[in-house]
């Protein structure tokens, strides 16, 4: 493709683009991010004046992760386990309660809006509905040209210029760039949404659930654009999704998240071939098996009940309740997330089939 | 072979709307016997949804047609008055639908949502039905139901939503159990638990079960049959096996390869099924899949039959001969298969 999205080196010689940061540039495989203790509490507040804040819901509850650049990370969970929260805590979309987080050598746990602007730039998010994070009001070439004009990425001509490339890069056509979002259908309008994460040639995307609200055939084609951008752009992607096929297809990690914590990293393939916390264990074996011989002859694990309350977790492993391996320590002492061999990760006081000589110490 | 318990007759409805007439379900036919599951699965737009709501009879839309026939029992639901159907929803049919927390009145408590439909169908005291939907709770796995059966829909979660929208679905003994995308708004640890009560509840009581779904992974382990729709027709129907294991309709491979299975090794790639559905309001006369098909050949500029090609009443509606099929499938589920080759 001979646009200016073609490769970084072409962006960069590009006028229209001109500030694109390079030199300083983290390569690929080196740290991009990393957040510690990353913990978010929403308060529930009561009484008409006073406001008294009366409990908090533990969104995201002290979760340190890594992520290099490259590499696609995919955050698994079921709703309400702090997935989609954690994620905009790392695009300082909320602002954090507690623990940092560090952006190519950044701090920007702590920026103001203003001092934020330029990390935009390097980091996008794509969202689950596009139905409803397009403005209706607005025509696509307006919805794809905003980013630009506000990072003053050249004159009226230049940006309509690379409006039309976005569109191609994506899959549409450049007549499109007159039309409404709801002139769209589902898959296409999540490739406007995806044009308009790439319009400033960012860093980092952050794409929460881009495919649960689309058709399956269309999913297919969403998740090929995304892998194709990704080896034509050299993008590192968060990927959300509940969907644990997706995220294996997508991913280079994965990390498992239950009620706010993470407990579970590890390399994609490594997770669904031989998982160490309970809780992933149960939730690769509630995935339909589109094979009915297959379907029939493996052991299904039901967890009993519903996901706990977030706003008064379980004392000790927050699984424990549901956990069918569970004894007196699971709910008196929080497993510590330790290292079981080759970066696999996990927070289990009985973590399954790993060789005595990687399982946990105790902790103290 | 017995009487079929439910028996849909080239099923056509349309809808008249400003830009012209959009067909939803277009000569849809199938049968539904005692017991048994068929499991429809379709993306949006299929018209799975509109077919089961037109057999029930809960399409009040005035610019909407219907047209051919709806056999239970031998009785026509098309032409039935009013209060005729009323007495079968319910106790005859009855449906869950996909979005619990919509389905149920927000301001009433679920036990009297129970008691009202029992209350409807059946001569009984108001203590009676409410002792019966205290049991159906208990039935559908709600822990402390008699404490649970004076809450409001609020105070449950997703899952356990659907355990009450199911319980008030069997609380007359229906024979056939309609559950349209019943796990869709829910998570898969969730989603086990509803697909394992549905099954427990079929294996108990007889019931006949039609699952729409757009997770060929849903039915796969739950159907006894399985109809593809594709654009308001069905485009393939035949047993579980035969559907899954000897696939003949190219939009079901393309069903099959778009998902990203656990259960195999990693495809570099997905095989997405090219383009988009075509409009309703403007099918196609031929194939309505020729122009996503990469099988299509001058033939299908024609309209393909619903046929029994490969014997043993494995539908499907395609112009491909079977021996050709065989020899195009596995490389179109999977086309690493080629590049492997290569």
């Amino acid at each position: 493709m001979t646009s200016s999205f073609a490769a970084p080196a072409a962006a960069s010689s590009s006028p229209a683009v001109a500030d694109v940061p390079d030199g300083d540039a983290v390569r690929d495989g080196e740290l991009l991010l990393r957040a510690e203790h990353v913990t978010k509490y929403f308060p529930v507040r009561k009484g008409v004046l006073l406001q008294r804040e009366v409990a908090r819901v533990h969104a995201v509850d002290d979760v340190s992760i890594d992520l290099r650049a490259g590499e696609t990370l995919g955050l698994v969970g079921e709703s309400g386990c702090g997935k989609s929260t954690l994620a905009r805590c790392l695009a300082r979309l909320y602002p954090l309660t507690g623990g940092s987080v560090v952006f190519e050598g950044r701090d920007i746990s702590r920026l103001s809006r203003r001092k934020l602007r330029p990390v935009r730039r390097e980091l996008q998010m794509i969202f689950q509905d596009p139905y409803a994070s397009l403005n209706p009001r607005k025509r696509v070439g307006a919805i794809l040209s905003d980013p630009l004009r506000i990072h003053k990425r050249g004159n009226r001509d230049q940006i309509k210029r690379q409006v039309g490339e976005l569109l191609e890069l994506v899959g549409l056509s450049p007549e499109h760039i007159n039309r409404y979002p709801h002139e769209f259908c589902g898959g296409q309008r999540q490739r406007i949404g995806v044009a308009r994460a790439l319009a400033l040639h960012p860093r980092l995307v952050i794409a929460d659930e881009p495919v649960s609200a689309l058709d399956v055939s269309i999913r297919a084609q969403v998740i090929n654009l995304l892998d194709d951008l990704q080896d034509e752009l050299h993008l590192t992607y968060i990927f959300i999704a509940h969907d644990l096929g997706v995220v294996r297809h997508v991913s280079d990690r994965i990390a498992v998240m239950y009620l706010g914590k993470i407990v579970e990293v590890s390399p994609a393939e490594e997770l669904y071939k031989r998982p160490v916390h309970p809780y992933t264990e149960a939730l690769l074996s509630a995935v339909p098996i589109p094979d009915p011989d297959l379907s029939a002859r493996r052991e299904q694990i039901v967890l009993e009940g519903d996901v706990p309350s977030p706003i008064d977790p379980p004392s000790g492993c927050r699984f424990h309740p549901r956990c069918r391996y569970t004894t007196e320590i699971c709910a008196q002492q929080e497993p510590p997330l330790v290292d079981h061999g080759t970066g696999h990760l996990a927070a289990c006081h009985h973590p399954l089939e790993v060789p005595a000589s990687t399982a946990p110490r105790d902790p103290d | 072979m017995t009487e079929p318990l439910l028996e849909v007759r080239d099923l056509k409805v349309s809808f008249r709307t400003e830009d012209g007439l959009v067909r939803a379900v277009d000569g849809v036919s199938f049968s539904l016997s005692q017991g048994e599951t068929l499991g429809i699965v379709g993306e949006s737009g299929s018209g799975k949804s509109v077919t089961v709501m037109s057999v029930m009879r809960l399409i009040s839309d005035p610019n909407a047609r219907f047209e051919g026939e709806v056999l239970y029992k031998g009785r026509d639901l098309m032409t039935l008055s009013k209060d005729q159907i009323r007495e079968i929803r319910g106790t005859g049919i009855a449906m869950i639908f996909q979005d619990p927390m919509t389905s149920l009145n927000p301001v009433y408590r679920v036990g009297w949502q129970i008691a009202e439909q029992i209350r409807a169908h059946e001569q009984v005291s108001k203590q009676a039905a409410h002792a019966r939907a205290i049991e159906l709770l208990a039935a559908v796995g709600i822990p402390r139901p008699a404490e649970r059966v004076d809450s409001y829909p609020h105070q449950f979660s997703g899952g356990m939503r659907q355990r009450v929208m199911i319980a008030m679905a069997v609380s007359c003994n229906p024979d056939i159990l309609i559950a349209d995308e019943p796990t869709t708004a829910l998570d898969v640890t969730i989603q086990a638990q509803i697909l394992n009560l549905i099954k427990k509840l079929r294996n108990d009581f007889g019931t006949a079960v039609v699952l729409i779904t757009h997770d060929m992974g849903v039915v796969a382990d739950l159907a006894d049959r399985i109809a593809v729709m594709y654009a308001g027709r069905i485009v393939e129907q035949g047993s579980r096996r035969g559907v899954f294991y000897d696939a003949q309709h190219p939009y079901t491979w393309g069903l099959l390869g778009s998902i990203a299975r656990l259960d195999r090794p990693k495809p570099r790639r997905l095989s997405a099924i090219p383009g988009m559905p075509p409009s309703l309001l403007r099918l196609p006369p031929g194939c309505a899949f020729g122009d996503r098909c990469t099988h299509r050949f001058d033939l299908c500029d024609e309209r393909p039959p619903l046929l029994d090609r490969v014997g043993g009443g494995h539908l499907d509606a395609c112009h491909l001969e079977p021996k050709q099929k065989k020899e195009v499938r596995e490389t179109t589920i999977h086309p690493e298969l080629i590049e492997e080759a290569e």
